[in-house]
């Protein structure tokens, strides 16, 4: 033991920095491989029992084993490129995909402590790392030569630059009520139980957040880029094997994110709902795991519940709904805070 | 050499390489996936200069969304390079004039000279413990808020002087109303018809 402390010793600075940090960015990233794969499980496990079905139970017991199973198939087909594809941007499509996914949870603080880098901008920079996400579905589709993966991306390139305005928007109200960008200190700022958090004032733009984070995703009811009933798989129709493990890893990953960010920004974090004995013994991890995986399980609930949004009316609820709910909201709270004696109604 | 003189010469040659790519290489839609490289490599380049504010709007403005529009044009028209290509040769003199004069006017603008504060070196420790955006937004909404309300209303006309110089209505389009479409009720679009059975022939 005492020769390998002299031997971490021996390493320069900035490559002690680094091997820590790759330590710690290992530590996040496989649970969350971990839990993409087991939402894939519990997905079609909750929609199998929604739809009267048992769902998967037949690999390990009751099933459990499914998205091991599921994850050797996809590792062991082949992959196919085809003809007339580029195949250099057919390949690093999916790469791009899912790095975006997985470089935003640098900044996501789990609890008061545990967050890999506690930056200032920390929301600008998670919001510039989803919106790079739409470029693999986009070089996705363009290089794939097929026409339904190229209908695709044009669908989801529409549909991401839409939703991120009102994305956006809504996160302007958070500023505004936190008044900070740094994630971990706008979790702090809603403590004192769940009449402080962010999501009574905000209500409002709450939903159009949830709302505009499922279409980011492209999840149903907004999954128009896939569209399986008219442009068969939209932007991965050509893709198989690890290729599209990749596409479905950068989906899972997403929304485990958006969930994660929907929790600290509207709904406290790690923080618990009163500030009294039995839910201050529960530890601030499980809070905040508990939180997000409730806010997966509406994910999967909308998926069951509702059939595919029209391309033209995802455009309006967009443009002519969801932005304009955005900025009368953020009117009413600027007016409110400068010019009422309501102000603490939004801003602590 | 430092580690960060390390990461600055390694964005700068991805820069360098990806912007000279851009102008080079024939396929137009890998030009502008080229181009995103060099605005990434760029923002990489100014949060080493601990400008992390300009670095992420940079990305989340032209990476995230100009881009993509830019893309989503691109890969939709048929660009013939060999047209494009023409004249190659008559132009090059009046182009490379153009293009010496740039850099000699972006040299004089953004100059060592023009950064007395970057020559003398802040110290760090003010540095740190300001917030960039706060900093950023207090200059512009205070010191700078005419200059740049007058550059918003002139991209507001912009805009609207490139929606009314494109938008023409179209008298056969046909147009949907969301809310007649709710407030449909069944009696409106079926009619039930008793009729009496046809006796068998």
């Amino acid at each position: 033991m005492a020769h390998l402390i002299a031997l971490w010793g021996a390493f320069p600075g900035w490559s002690r920095i680094f091997l820590w940090d790759l330590v710690k960015i290992v530590a996040i990233i496989v649970p969350l491989m971990l839990s993409v794969a087991y939402l894939t499980f519990i997905e079609r496990k909750v929609i199998g029992y929604m739809q009267v079905r048992i769902g998967p139970n037949r690999v390990g017991p009751r099933g459990w084993l499914q998205p091991i199973a599921d994850g050797l198939k996809l590792l062991l087909k082949e992959i196919i490129v085809p003809s007339g594809a580029n195949k250099t941007l057919f390949v690093l499509a999916p790469v791009l995909a899912l790095l975006p996914a997985l470089v935003a949870w640098a900044v996501i603080p789990f609890t008061n402590t545990l967050v890999l880098a506690n930056v200032n901008a920390g929301l600008l920079f998670v919001l510039a790392a989803t919106s790079m996400g739409v470029y693999g579905v986009v070089v996705a589709g363009w290089a794939s030569n097929s026409k339904y993966a190229f209908l695709g991306c044009l669908r989801s390139a529409a549909q991401i630059v839409a939703y991120e305005i009102a994305m956006g928007f809504a996160l302007v109200g958070v500023l505004m009520a936190a008044g900070t960008l740094n994630l971990r200190r706008i979790a702090l700022e809603q403590a004192g139980g769940f009449w402080h958090w962010l999501f009574l004032p905000l209500f409002p733009l709450f939903l159009v957040y949830f709302i505009s984070g499922v279409a980011e995703t492209n999840r149903a009811p907004f999954d128009v880029a896939e569209g399986e009933s008219e442009i068969v798989a939209g932007f991965h129709v050509e893709y198989s094997g690890m290729t599209f493990a990749l596409f479905f890893l950068a989906e899972y990953a997403n929304m485990i994110l958006l969930s994660a960010l929907t929790a600290i920004l509207f709904l406290g974090g790690w923080l618990p709902p009163f500030d009294f004995a039995p839910f201050t013994w529960v530890p601030p991890l499980a809070w905040f795991l508990i939180k997000v995986a409730a806010i997966l399980f509406l994910y999967l609930w909308l998926r069951a519940t509702f059939p595919r949004y029209r391309y033209d009316q995802i455009m309006r609820l967009g443009w002519k709904v969801l932005i304009p709910v955005t900025l009368v909201w953020i009117g009413v709270m600027g007016f409110v805070i400068f010019f009422t004696p309501w102000a603490f109604l939004f801003y602590r | 050499m430092t580690f960060q003189a390390g990461v600055f010469y390694f964005f700068s040659a991805v820069l360098l390489w990806s912007a000279a790519m851009v102008v080079t290489i024939r396929n137009p839609v890998k030009a502008a996936l080229f181009l995103v490289l060099a605005f990434v490599s760029a923002a990489s380049l100014w949060m080493l200069a601990e400008a992390e504010f300009l670095a992420i709007v940079l990305v989340l403005v032209y990476v995230g969304a100009v881009m993509v529009l830019f893309l989503f044009v691109v890969m939709m028209i048929d660009v013939n390079l060999a047209v494009l290509r023409q004249g190659f040769g008559e132009y090059l003199p009046i182009g490379g004039l153009v293009a010496v004069l740039m850099v000699i006017e972006i040299a004089l603008a953004v100059g060592p000279r023009q950064f007395p504060a970057m020559r003398a070196g802040v110290s760090p420790a003010i540095v740190h413990h300001l917030s960039n955006t706060r900093e950023l937004g207090t200059l512009l909404y205070t010191t700078y808020v005419y200059p740049f309300e007058v550059a918003a209303v002139i991209l507001l006309v912009a805009i609207i002087a490139a929606i009314a110089l494109t938008m023409r209505r179209r008298p056969d389009t046909k147009y949907q109303d969301p809310a007649r479409q709710v407030e449909v009720r069944a009696q409106d679009r079926m009619r039930l018809v008793k009729m009496p059975a046809e006796p068998k022939a």
